[in-house]
């Protein structure tokens, strides 16, 4: 039990510290002071502190979504292990079970963006549904290769047990830890896909549909962004770890060092994407993917074969 | 004779030199003459005179430097109309549309005479904003976006209504306006100079300098006074100081729609530095409150001649490095080549200005063909101009721009000894009766055109300022065509239009 609320609590760590890298990559990297560290912390703090101010033109779908999209992902993020540490949830198959827990809260916001009628938010939509659909074989794709790697189909028994792995199956491992983090670049809405600083509303994509939430509501979608993009960071130096035998104490800190610096590097030192080449960029890693659980299908073949 | 012929370097004219044409053979002469390129319009409007409501036209011929201006009074209340213009050519659309909005003038097959800053017209005063005639295209795969008039950051107001199908821009319609605030008929209300002058250079806060210029230019030509060299060399490094400090702050804006961090934060500095040292010469960073008629109460000592040199010099070198480093960027390279492409026959046709029509291919720079102040002797102006007419090509206009206007601060300023006391402004100088006098600027967005008549008194009575705005919001509607909404603000931003500057 022990290990399981060590393991929440590490995870809430990453979760609220990897906005503070990112902010401070891109303030030393733009040769600024930078906000606080926790300053997102408590923005939000602010944030819940007020009531929400709703469109008279939106219905039940536009206030509800908010709760749908902080507790699914809340739910996904409570499977997700820190090295061989225990999830405080767990069960056979639950890789699946988070990958749609995070489709639900993407959808549940595209629902709302629809019910608010403006013609900004049914944009942002519409390009949120597509690169979500485009994103998703890569996730079920690279959850896969992790699934067939270890023989398990549950991401604590995966991450407490893929030990002493072949070096061609370390490789792969490893490659999925790479397109992992790709997917979470696309998921928590980075350069070069999406840009969540920009103040442009033709040319955003998640930010966009949030522009009708206010107070508590924005809170919560702003929290449930972070839980995402944690989710993502761990899976990721979880891999890692697995790849290259470490535990919690060292996988913890590597999800926030690499997700932060590689995000505030990125949100540096290149312009984002045309937004028409979005759809390609995403197919690139849902292809890498393919290729990472088709190379270590072909390796696992050959192990018992020999 | 259909033309009185001038220069931009010329005094005022007087009234009575101004041919009085019929308005058909002007009509008919214009329609054959505006095929050749090298004409274009500068101003083009109508007055109340005592004959009635007189018509002035003043037409830059680019190849022989000579404004060529022509009058008509046309019978206003003759029930047939005249010809449209702007059914042969494009270019004049703006002028047509704005005189039948003031004077509710019929222009006979005007494509789309709709109203140029206010939401009636002045047949129907019932149609309001809410009723405005917004272009209409019809089909189950379409959808409109209608962006501002308030929009999210801090920029001025103003009507952008796509019509998409998807993510493609088929039609951009800018509905203009909001930011009417009567500058023209406030500088014909107060007879005081300082107030004009303040007036001139608040047309566009971006632009202090060019309008500026162009008022006191304009008061000048009026009083048949002549400025001293000093004078002028000031003025032309105010101005150069101008171009490099918004062409750098176009920079960084654009890069940071693209969210490219580095070069935005790099840009933000080097315009804050070419700002502050336009403050330190004259305590304002726009340099309001230094070009005034006759004189300055800046005058530009040694000291402040050699400050500007070193932190030009140390501009240019930076900013350099940023150019060298976003040619060679792949993902900027991406984003602004072949975007937002306006071709040059398109820019002709709807007689674009400045550094927009200079990216397109069309040379188009008052410092070449018309020159004013020191491009007369001081500097040879040898135009940038570019083919491509991207944003990359406007971004790259800019680049070559910045590092031209640097060295000719340097050239203006090197071995500078002001060796003559530079006079004080005077406001109460006599202006010419009955005239009419005209100054040509190019700012650092394009040509800047004034124009004012005086009465018998010598008084100014009317008074018409043009901002290059006026021309090329007409090019970014063309230029989003096609495109991907979503690249709708980079290709506004490498324009960078004035909405006060078009709506006065």
């Amino acid at each position: 039990m022990l290990a399981r609320i060590l393991n929440t609590l590490l995870m809430l760590a990453v979760a609220v510290s990897i906005t503070g890298v990112i902010n401070r990559t891109r303030a030393v990297l733009a040769g600024r002071k930078g906000l606080r560290f926790f300053q997102h912390l408590f923005d939000a703090k602010v944030l819940l502190g007020k009531g929400a101010v709703y469109s008279p033109t939106t219905g039940i779908l536009f206030r509800l979504a908010p709760c749908v999209c902080l507790a699914s992902s809340l739910a996904a993020f409570l499977f997700i292990p820190v090295a061989d540490l225990d999830p405080l949830l767990s069960f056979d198959g639950d890789v699946v079970m988070v990958a749609y827990l995070l489709a639900l809260s993407r959808v549940s916001l595209i629902l709302a963006a629809l019910d608010t009628g403006s013609s900004f938010e049914g944009m942002g939509a519409s390009r949120e549904a597509l690169y979500g659909a485009l994103i998703e074989p890569a996730i079920m794709l690279s959850m896969a290769t992790l699934a067939m790697l270890s023989g398990y189909t549950s991401l604590a028994d995966i991450f407490s047990t893929a030990r002493s792995l072949d070096v061609n199956l370390t490789i792969v491992v490893l490659l999925a830890a790479y397109v992992f983090l790709k997917i979470m670049f696309v998921e928590a809405g980075r350069v070069p896909v999406d840009d969540p600083r920009t103040h442009l509303e033709l040319t955003m994509i998640h930010e966009v549909m949030c522009l009708d939430y206010s107070g508590i509501d924005l809170a919560m979608i702003q929290i449930a962004g972070w839980l995402k993009t944690a989710v993502f960071a761990m899976i990721a130096a979880d891999a890692v770890a697995a790849a290259v035998c470490f535990d919690w104490l060292l996988a913890a800190p590597l999800a926030v060092v690499v997700a932060g610096l590689s995000v505030g590097i990125t949100e540096s030192m290149r312009a984002r994407n045309k937004l028409s080449r979005n759809s390609t960029y995403i197919l690139t890693v849902t292809a890498m993917s393919a290729l990472i659980f088709l190379v270590g299908y072909l390796l696992l073949q050959n192990i018992e074969i020999v | 004779m259909l033309y009185h012929i001038t220069r931009n370097t010329a005094s005022a004219v007087a009234l009575k030199d101004i041919p009085t044409v019929d308005y058909i053979d002007l009509y008919n002469d214009l329609a054959e003459r505006m095929r050749d390129e090298r004409y274009h319009p500068a101003h083009y409007f109508a007055a109340q005179t005592a004959e009635g409501l007189r018509f002035f036209l003043l037409l830059l011929d680019d190849r022989e430097s000579t404004v060529m201006i022509s009058s008509f009074v046309p019978d206003y209340y003759s029930e047939e109309g005249m010809p449209s213009l702007t059914a042969v050519h494009p270019s004049f659309h703006v002028f047509e549309r704005e005189m039948h909005e003031l004077y509710g003038i019929r222009f006979n097959g005007h494509p789309w005479c709709k109203p140029l800053r206010f939401p009636w017209d002045r047949r129907d005063k019932n149609s309001t904003m809410d009723s405005y005639p917004f272009y209409k295209m019809s089909g189950s795969s379409l959808h409109e976006v209608n962006v501002g008039p308030i929009h999210a950051g801090i920029i001025e107001p103003g009507a952008f209504r796509f019509i998409c199908n998807g993510e493609q821009v088929l039609h951009l319609e800018i509905a203009l306006g909001y930011q009417h605030r009567g500058v023209e008929r406030e500088m014909t209300r107060t007879q005081n100079s300082l107030r004009r002058a303040l007036l001139g250079e608040s047309v566009a806060g971006d632009t202090a300098v060019a309008h500026a210029t162009a008022y006191a230019d304009l008061v000048e030509k009026l009083s048949g006074g002549h400025v001293g060299e000093n004078l002028v060399r000031e003025r032309g490094v105010a101005l150069e100081l101008e171009r490099i400090a918004m062409h750098i702050a176009d920079t960084g804006a654009l890069s940071m729609d693209i969210g490219f961090q580095l070069f935005q934060v790099a840009c933000e500095a080097l315009r804050t530095m070419t700002i502050n040292t336009t403050q330190a010469w004259c305590g304002n960073r726009f340099g309001k409150g230094l070009i005034r008629p006759f004189g300055s109460f800046h005058p530009l000592t040694a000291d402040k001649a050699a400050m500007i040199r070193s932190n030009i010099a140390d501009i240019r070198r930076r900013y350099n490095e940023v150019r060298l480093d976003m040619k060679e960027s792949p993902s900027l390279l991406a984003r602004f080549e072949q975007c937002g492409v306006v071709p040059r026959e398109e820019m002709l046709r709807i007689g674009g200005v400045g550094t927009a029509a200079r990216a397109s291919g069309l040379l188009r720079d008052l410092r070449s063909t018309h020159p004013f102040g020191v491009y007369t002797d001081m500097i040879c102006h040898d135009s940038i101009v570019k083919r491509h007419g991207d944003v990359m090509a406007r971004l790259m206009m800019r680049c070559r721009e910045v590092l031209q206007s640097a060295d000719y601060i340097e050239s203006l300023l090197s071995g500078y000894e002001p060796a003559a006391a530079v006079p004080e402004p005077r406001y109460d100088v006599p202006l010419a009766a009955d005239a009419l006098s005209f100054s040509l600027v190019e700012g650092w967005r394009g040509e800047i055109c004034h124009v004012a008549l005086t009465d018998a008194r010598g008084s100014i009575v009317k008074y018409k300022i043009k901002d290059p705005s006026l021309h090329n919001w007409l090019a970014l509607a063309l230029a989003v065509r096609g495109e991907g909404i979503s690249d709708f603000p980079i290709c506004n931003k490498s324009f960078n239009l004035s909405y006060c500057g078009h709506d006065l």
